[in-house]
């Protein structure tokens, strides 16, 4: 007797058709105005007068189920965010990076409201977002890279109505707003475009615009650029940069895009494993890629970290894989051609300095310091 | 389509939303110093009004996504129409070969169907696609529905509304309609009065039996199957007249989930025919009752639930 299946004829609205799997990554941001000073450590731990975004120490478990057999299950506890303490001053932009599953997402998702921490102390613009969440929402904006709140079927206008609507954004601000965004964004051939038309970088720039409509304090983005091409991520770049200059608008931003944070950010914050591993001006975090290249080599099999000449060395080990540093001015031949005569090579590569390689590198420089405590930098 | 209004508007009241905290009233921003500060209005919107005002513009969204294909839009009405009629259509050939059902005759299971399956068509319409709550999850699309000012469950319940689930409600009218004009039913005012009273009922607990089972997603989310048991399944045991099940399953029906208030214990007051379990004279009326109590347990189901997805993350 039932009789109604999935959705009809119509697509699936709200979440487009690139509902990909679960994005990511989040990012946190927030600079002052345009010249937002660098803060390296010494700026932390004073007085947070003008703090935006403040976490003190939070932190986020998950009991992990596993199915370990027929009705046996394995529990286990993942600290998906760690003892992480920050804060982002209003207009701060900063950028947001770390490695897959390093807790970025969940950060984004408290600083949300969408989680709410397992402890530790949280507060985006004096408000706790987990307990008032819906209050919350009038003030932020979030932008999920790889997932469209426009809807599908609808001219993409139709979609900023329902943001008109939804939040109650007064007439002349929502026409004003709209106008602005319209130009910058450069959607006016646009509007009235089924957004199942639109490309993957004018719809970004769509959801950006929807996400900004209400005046947003702070301006959540995750991989706002991927999978864009050249112009659209020059597009989007330079409306992020007009945002932050003329609007100072907090962004906080999550990437695997390094030229992102280089055209965008004066702030990197780096993650992994739940912890805050660097943050500081881009500089710091550049120079600290820069310096080194990194050789990644995957062995037939399991071993111990290769006996490396020095002064390249292992900095990190995972199955088959493993990751050697190397300074940027030396050869990878002398390299290369020792580890392929000893050991069971099947494959390489080289990386320039990315943002993978300054994390395995501050691996290799703090050791188990990293994981003893708060977020220090590396200069 | 009066009803449809009421239900849904008393239903999500019942079921107001949890995770938002104490009052969705914006307070006073914070001081801003630079920037000229969006015009927040220190208004305080109720989680209800609030709930039913955003339900009315995102099932909105989808009215006007589904007239973008029309041709599909009025394809799958009709079609959901037929599909339904046939449902009863089979009821009709079975009276062909006997008189009545359980002592039933054709008009009144056609009044106790009529009943049962337009109470569910309300409920089907405003809160019918709440089964795909498990695939948002998984997707994360769940997520950008929490980053909105407005209550989670009117969200999930107008999600993927679609108004060609008016056919069943039309083929349930039809059907009730037979019903009444051909039972054999001294009509008093209190009999009278019952009728919307009832429908609207049965279209809250069916709502309520929505909702909880889409709280039952946060715990298992591809637990959509399992609603769609309670739901479609209930619908089609009401069909039928009562004493057609043994006692167990009336008792499970009557006491344990009440879906009996639905249309059995009221039907069977209106057209005067013995209940099976010999429930009090006022039993018949207590529709509304058992109505408002599932919607405050599926409320407080939901909100257990929401709260278990913002810890777990899942």
């Amino acid at each position: 007797m039932a009789v109604d299946g999935g959705p009809g004829g119509a697509a699936d609205g709200i979440t487009g058709g690139a509902a990909g799997g679960r994005t990511g990554d989040g990012a946190v941001g927030g600079p002052e105005g345009a010249a937002s000073a660098v803060r390296g450590d010494a700026a932390r731990g004073g007085p947070s007068d003008g703090a935006f975004i403040e976490l003190d120490r939070v932190e986020k478990v998950f009991d992990v189920r596993r199915r370990t057999g027929f009705l046996k299950r394995e529990r286990r506890r993942v600290r998906a965010v760690d003892d992480l303490s920050f804060t982002v001053a209003r207009g701060e932009t900063v950028g947001y990076i770390g490695p897959n599953g390093a807790g970025k997402s969940t950060t984004i998702k408290m600083l949300t409201g969408i989680l709410t921490p397992s402890g530790g102390r949280l507060r985006v613009a004096g408000i706790e977002p987990s307990r008032e969440r819906t209050r919350l929402a009038q003030r932020i904006g979030v932008v999920f890279g790889q997932r469209t709140t426009l809807w599908w079927d609808l001219p993409l206008v139709d979609s900023y109505r329902l943001m008109h609507r939804m939040y109650r954004i007064p007439d002349a601000r929502y026409r004003a707003n709209l106008d602005r965004l319209v130009e910058h964004l450069d959607l006016g051939p646009l509007l009235d475009t089924p957004v199942r038309q639109l490309s993957l970088g004018q719809r970004m720039r769509g959801d950006i615009a929807a996400a900004l409509l209400h005046d947003p304090e702070v301006l959540y983005l995750d991989e706002p650029t991927i999978g864009l091409d050249v112009i659209s991520k020059a597009r989007v770049r330079d409306f992020l940069r007009e945002l932050r200059d003329e609007r100072g608008t907090t962004v906080l931003l999550t990437t695997h895009d390094l030229q992102d944070i280089e055209q965008l950010c004066s702030r990197v914050m780096v993650i992994d494993h739940g912890r805050l591993m660097y943050d500081g001006p881009l500089a710091g975090l550049h120079e600290a890629g820069e310096s080194e290249r990194i050789l990644v080599v995957d062995l037939d099999r399991e071993l111990p970290p290769v006996d490396a000449p020095a002064p390249a060395r292992v900095v990190k080990v995972e199955g088959p894989r493993q990751w050697l540093a190397f300074p940027s001015s030396v050869s990878a031949a002398p390299l290369v051609a020792r580890i392929a005569a000893e050991y069971p090579l099947v494959d390489l590569s080289v990386r320039e300095p990315d943002i993978e390689a300054v994390i395995a590198r501050m691996y290799a420089g703090q050791g188990n310091r990293a994981a003893s405590r708060p977020p220090t930098s590396i200069a | 389509m009066d009803e449809t209004g009421r239900a849904t508007g008393s239903g999500r009241g019942a079921l107001s939303e949890a995770g938002g905290g104490p009052a969705p009233g914006r307070g006073p921003v914070a001081a801003r110093p630079v920037l000229p500060g969006p015009a927040r209005r220190p208004a305080v919107f109720s989680p209800f009004g609030e709930g039913v005002r955003v339900y009315g513009l995102i099932a909105g969204m989808w009215v006007r996504s589904a007239m973008t294909y029309r041709a599909s839009f009025l394809l799958t009405a009709f079609g959901n129409l037929l599909v339904t009629g046939l449902d009863f259509v089979a009821l009709v050939l079975m009276f062909s070969q006997v008189d009545s059902l359980a002592g039933w005759t054709l008009p009144e299971v056609a009044f106790l169907y009529g009943l049962s399956a337009t109470a569910f068509g309300i409920a089907d319409l405003t809160f019918g696609s709440m089964d795909v709550l498990g695939a948002r999850m998984r997707d994360g699309s769940f997520d950008t529905l929490l980053v909105r000012p407005a209550p989670v469950l009117a969200q999930v319940a107008a999600d993927r509304f679609a108004l060609r689930r008016l056919g069943r409600i039309t083929q349930a009218v039809l059907v009730l309609a037979y019903g009444l004009l051909r039972v054999d039913v001294d009509w008093t005012a209190a009999k009278v009065l019952l009728m919307p009273v009832v429908l609207v009922s049965g279209a809250l607990i069916f709502c309520a039996l929505f909702t909880a089972g889409a709280a039952f997603q946060f715990v298992a989310q591809d637990a959509a199957e399992v609603q769609n048991a309670f739901t479609y399944g209930g619908t089609t045991l009401l069909q039928y007249p009562p004493g057609v099940f043994g006692k167990d399953v009336v008792r499970g029906v009557t006491f344990v989930l009440p879906l009996a208030f639905v249309n059995w214990v009221p039907g069977a007051y209106v057209l005067g025919r013995p209940y099976p379990l010999g429930l009090p004279g006022w039993a018949a009326f207590a529709p509304p009752v058992v109505a408002a109590g599932c919607c405050a347990l599926a409320g407080l189901a939901w909100r257990a639930g929401l709260r278990m997805y913002r810890s777990t993350g899942s």
